[in-house]
């Protein structure tokens, strides 16, 4: 650490980022560490979207034994394990990463190393999670996990264990994340960005934080006292011993509802972005569509028994999450109305981040109204647990949030790389993956109503289901195909697409004021906002532009690379990890780890 | 086979034709709100797909009106939803109170258990314990007490209703009475109705099915008196109730020696026609030759392990396996012989090895084909 090198490094940094794989395991930079989510995120997709396929394979034709039950019981918890923590919501987080500073005018967030922190973390459950598959002991009582299945004497194996600890440490990384993007946006917004002159992103992501630091510790609970029957031979879902199972499923959906929201309101808000664009119009109803986000932020705090109208709570308690369930509905129906409103009148461009969003609104709506159905505790009775619910949260789930984060990749990738995604690929690949799509969801609304029940390995050949489960099976291999689509769109227009300006759709937020792709320090000083479209009012465009395209007049002040977050994260992991061997003392190694980061850190200094 | 005599039927699980007044109530609700919900759904999509249309960028035009928003327009689009809303909310839950409401009157009452994988059905009135199939007489009110043996698994015949959760037994404080879910319905039509166990429960979640069997009140009553008589085989002919389970070797070996006629002579009740030998060996098999009266039961006779299904009548079934597979001896004797085979992740121990079920390891049944085939045949002739 000579006086030389450092000075060589800070000036270096000024002009070009550093290079190499070092200084990406190093990096507390906000955008790199967005990046890495993103592309673990992207390959996690395929990774539960091979287990889907399999799935399908299974289900194309009745008493089928393609797969074993053993291994289709493993395949679809992974499946859905995998795509709700390790694809849909660290997908959402990378763009929470690359974008909030951008959007609100910050350098970086609020705790760069926490950022990267977090990430490690993820990488490492995700890792660990999947590691299950060579033991052949991968999680297999699905999901939501529901005691007392999940005790030792009804899942013996270490499969649950798995399930348990890889859950338990993503549940880490997202609550810091949480804490990380409240901090941010609360207190890094550049001069005159009020709230309400927020991106519509950034607030969703605001809301999206807070559900993430109220609604990942419930789970944590629930997984701890879950480890606790297992380990230590505690008796919280014991039946005999005085404990109930029924409580799991409250604690679980008490996170899980607020976990579809987690899910769903980033891509609210990337197409709140993208739609205002590609209509050249300002949102309509600005503050009333961030209201709804608030309220449904809220609100979806008190409908998670409707998860559970079978378990036999009563008419009180039925009625009141019936009531709950079916209030939640208007804000989101708000919002649908308020972007045809913002299209209404506007000029409309198809490219393709318009049509993964306007694709949402069509898809999305059918998923909220079949929600609407079984949020009648009567019907649902028939529909919980068939193939109709798991059309409702595809069409949610996959309709909403994925194709929310498709326009975001779209919409984004130029600022990220500096070049265009090519729009023909993306044509293609928004067509195909809107019929493979509604191919393989939308039959399972007829396999579901005609009393196919869900997590089932085969079905019997009288029941009459092979057609719609044919149906579906197709429809996934197109979908399969198409999702193949966008990763060759990404390779090839990341080396060869055409080079992106600045802004080059013409879009109104801060991040399109920076060039293609930003430098490492963001902003050479922060410019003052002074409206919610500051790009589209020429005079501020041309104040703004004059601060955010000059050369920094001082080296930027940014926080240091630093190696302990990964460090600190393979200690937080292997604590949890050594867990499984049963050894009270393991688990200290792990500890011991973590101290020894934890000192290392706070000793480095944070800045240059 | 008796699958098949709800011909007419394309979809044998089906949500949407119900058979009794529960599943009715709930199908008018579902009905209802699938109208609005189409409703909606048309004016959405026909909003979307004119402005579509409509507002596409057209040569030359500049920058359209920059509209904020109308609080009018705002309001119209929440209170108008909110309307929908109440209109769904009120029926719902006006079902939600009607369809828990225990029903007065002649109720016949069963209690569920679900068990990993298959159930039991026992009539407490009638003292008549059955599996997997439930016959209920058409017309009299039904009330389905659901407890779960083990996980939680979930009773489903779409065509009597929507499902409901099969909890275990939470202990409760002394003087409390446990609770316990309940289904309440009157079946409307004479039928075989199909369904299965609707929480996943494990391995062999999705082969844990029911048949629901509605017969008129007479031939509901028949069943239930030929449940309550020893089927003619079931017990070793010339050995009264009080026969202890030491006897029937015995047996065995003077009915497989006389062939066809000495038979009579066993037969003082004037029940029998001359008895199979293979069923006589069958028998003996059963009593003597393994461990099956550990877990199953057959009225009349000395078994009455409560664990596994209760097997009297047995042959009068049409399926096994928890409605897996059509019962014939052929399939009887696979299913003895390699019950996992069949149904991958099934509690009974096989011919040949060993299976843990609730901590506890049962050895193999340690029979061979012969001891089989004729247990299979003693099986099948109860009737």
């Amino acid at each position: 650490m000579s006086e030389a090198t450092t000075a060589a490094k800070a000036n270096s940094s000024v002009h070009e980022d550093a290079v190499g794989l070092w200084s990406w395991i190093t990096t507390v930079d906000h955008k790199r560490i967005g990046i890495m989510y993103f592309l673990t995120s992207f390959f996690f997709l395929f990774v539960g979207g091979f287990e889907a396929l399999l799935i399908r394979i299974q289900l194309m034709r009745p008493e089928n034994a393609f797969i074993s039950a053993e291994t289709y019981n493993q395949m679809f918890t992974m499946h859905g394990t995998t795509m709700v923590f390790l694809v849909a919501m660290p997908m959402a987080v990378a763009f929470f990463n690359y974008l909030v500073p951008l959007q609100i005018g910050a350098r970086d967030v609020a705790f760069p190393r926490l950022n990267a922190l977090s990430y490690w973390i993820f990488l490492f459950g995700g890792l660990y999670l999947n590691s299950s598959f060579l033991f052949g002991a991968a999680p297999n009582t699905s999901w939501v996990g529901y005691a007392n299945l999940t005790s030792l004497q009804f899942t013996p194996g270490r499969n649950v264990e798995f399930w348990i600890i890889g859950l338990s440490i993503l549940g880490v990384s997202s609550i810091l994340g949480g804490v990380n993007f409240i901090t941010t946006i609360i207190n890094l917004r550049a001069p005159g960005m009020k709230l309400m002159r927020m991106p519509l992103f950034s607030w969703m992501t605001l809301v999206t934080s807070f559900l993430l630091i109220t609604a990942l510790p419930v789970i944590a609970v629930a997984l701890i006292i879950l480890g606790f029957d297992r380990f230590f031979g505690a008796n919280f879902f014991e039946v005999t011993a005085g404990g109930d199972p029924i409580l799991w499923q409250h604690l679980f959906w008490l996170f899980g509802h607020p976990e579809v929201y987690i899910l769903i309101l980033p891509a609210f808000g990337i197409i709140s972005d993208v739609i205002p664009t590609f209509s050249k119009k300002p949102l309509f109803g600005y503050p009333v569509v961030v209201y709804a986000g608030i309220l449904i932020g809220f609100i979806g705090w008190g409908v998670w028994s409707h998860h559970m109208f079978t378990v036999g709570l009563g008419p009180i308690a039925d009625s009141f999450f019936v009531a709950s369930t079916m209030i939640i509905a208007i804000p989101t129906g708000i919002k649908i109305f308020n972007w045809l409103a913002t299209m209404w009148g506007g000029a409309l461009r198809f490219p393709t981040p318009m049509l993964f969003a306007v694709g949402l609104v069509a898809v999305f709506t059918v998923g909220g109204l079949s929600g609407v159905m079984h949020a009648s505790a009567p019907v649902d009775l028939q529909q919980h647990d068939s193939y109709f619910v798991v059309a409702h949260f595809h069409y949610v789930l996959v309709g909403g949030a994925l194709m929310g984060l498709f326009s975001g990749v779209y919409f984004w990738f130029p600022k990220v790389t500096g070049r265009m995604m090519n729009e023909t690929i993306g044509k293609w690949h928004f067509w195909t993956t809107l019929i493979g799509f509604n191919l393989t969801f939308f039959p399972m609304h007829f396999s579901g109503l005609f009393g196919m029940p869900r997590r089932t390995w085969t079905y019997l050949a009288e029941l009459n289901l092979e057609t719609w489960n044919q149906l579906s099976t197709v429809g996934a291999f197109i979908f399969g195909a198409a999702s193949l689509l966008l990763m060759w769109n990404l390779f090839y227009s990341w080396r060869k697409g055409e080079k992106a300006s600045a802004n080059p759709w013409g879009a109104a937020t801060l991040e399109w004021s920076l060039p293609s792709p930003p430098r490492h320090y963001n902003f050479p000083a922060l410019p003052t906002v002074r409206s919610r479209e500051p790009l589209w009012d020429d005079t501020e465009r041309q104040e703004v532009e004059a601060v955010t395209h000059a050369e920094p007049a001082e080296e930027p002040h940014m926080p240091s690379p630093s190696f302990w977050p990964v460090v600190l994260a393979f200690g937080v992991a292997l604590t949890w990890i050594l867990l499984m061997t049963h050894t009270w003392w393991m688990p200290l190694l792990g500890l011991a780890l973590v101290a020894v980061a934890v000192f290392g850190w706070a000793f480095q200094p944070a800045y240059r | 086979m008796a699958s098949l005599s709800a011909c007419g039927q394309e979809y044998l699980q089906s949500t949407i034709n119900p058979v009794t007044d529960y599943g009715e109530a709930t199908h008018r609700l579902y009905v209802q709100v699938f109208w609005w919900t189409m409703l909606i759904l048309a004016v959405v999509w026909a909003l979307l797909a004119f402005i579509l249309i409509r507002f596409r960028e057209k040569p030359g035009q500049g920058r359209p009106k920059p509209v904020h928003g109308h609080m009018g327009l705002e309001i119209a689009w929440t209170l108008l939803p909110a309307l929908i809303v109440v209109a769904i909310v009120i029926p719902t839950i006006q079902a939600v109170f009607q369809i828990q409401r225990p029903p007065e009157g002649d109720v016949l009452v069963v209690e569920v258990t679900g068990k990993r994988y298959w159930w039991s059905f026992h009539f407490p009135e009638l003292g008549v314990t059955t599996a997997n199939e439930l016959h209920l007489p058409v017309g009299r009110p039904v009330s389905l007490r659901l407890e779960s043996g083990d996980v939680i698994h979930s009773f489903w015949v779409p065509q009597i209703g929507g499902k409901r959760d099969v909890n275990p037994v939470v202990m409760v404080p002394e003087g409390r009475e446990p609770k316990r879910n309940w289904m309440h319905f009157t079946i409307k039509e004479e039928g075989v109705f199909w369904g299965q166990c609707a929480e996943f429960c494990g391995e062999a979640h999705s082969l844990m099915g029911i048949r629901v069997v509605a017969q008129s009140e007479e031939e509901f009553q028949a069943w239930v008196d030929d449940w309550k008589t020893p089927a003619p085989t079931a017990a070793a002919p010339q050995v009264e109730e009080s026969g202890g389970p030491g006897t029937p070797t015995s047996v065995s070996g003077s009915t497989s020696a006389g062939g066809g006629s000495p038979a009579q002579q066993d037969s003082p009740a004037g029940m029998a026609p001359p008895e199979d030998p293979l069923v006589a060996r069958g028998r003996d098999v059963f009593f003597r030759e393994s461990y099956c009266v550990l877990c199953h039961a057959i009225e009349g006779t000395p078994a009455a392990g409560i664990i596994g299904p209760n097997l009297t009548r047995f042959g009068g079934r049409t399926t096994l396996a928890a409605g897996m597979l059509p019962n014939t001896e052929e399939n009887l004797i696979a299913w003895i012989t390699d019950p996992r085979g069949v149904k991958p992740g099934a509690q009974m121990p096989g011919a040949q090895y060993t299976v843990t079920y609730e901590g506890q390891t049962f050895p193999p049944l340690n029979l061979n084909d012969e001891q089989i085939r004729a247990l299979a045949a003693y099986l099948s002739s109860m009737r």
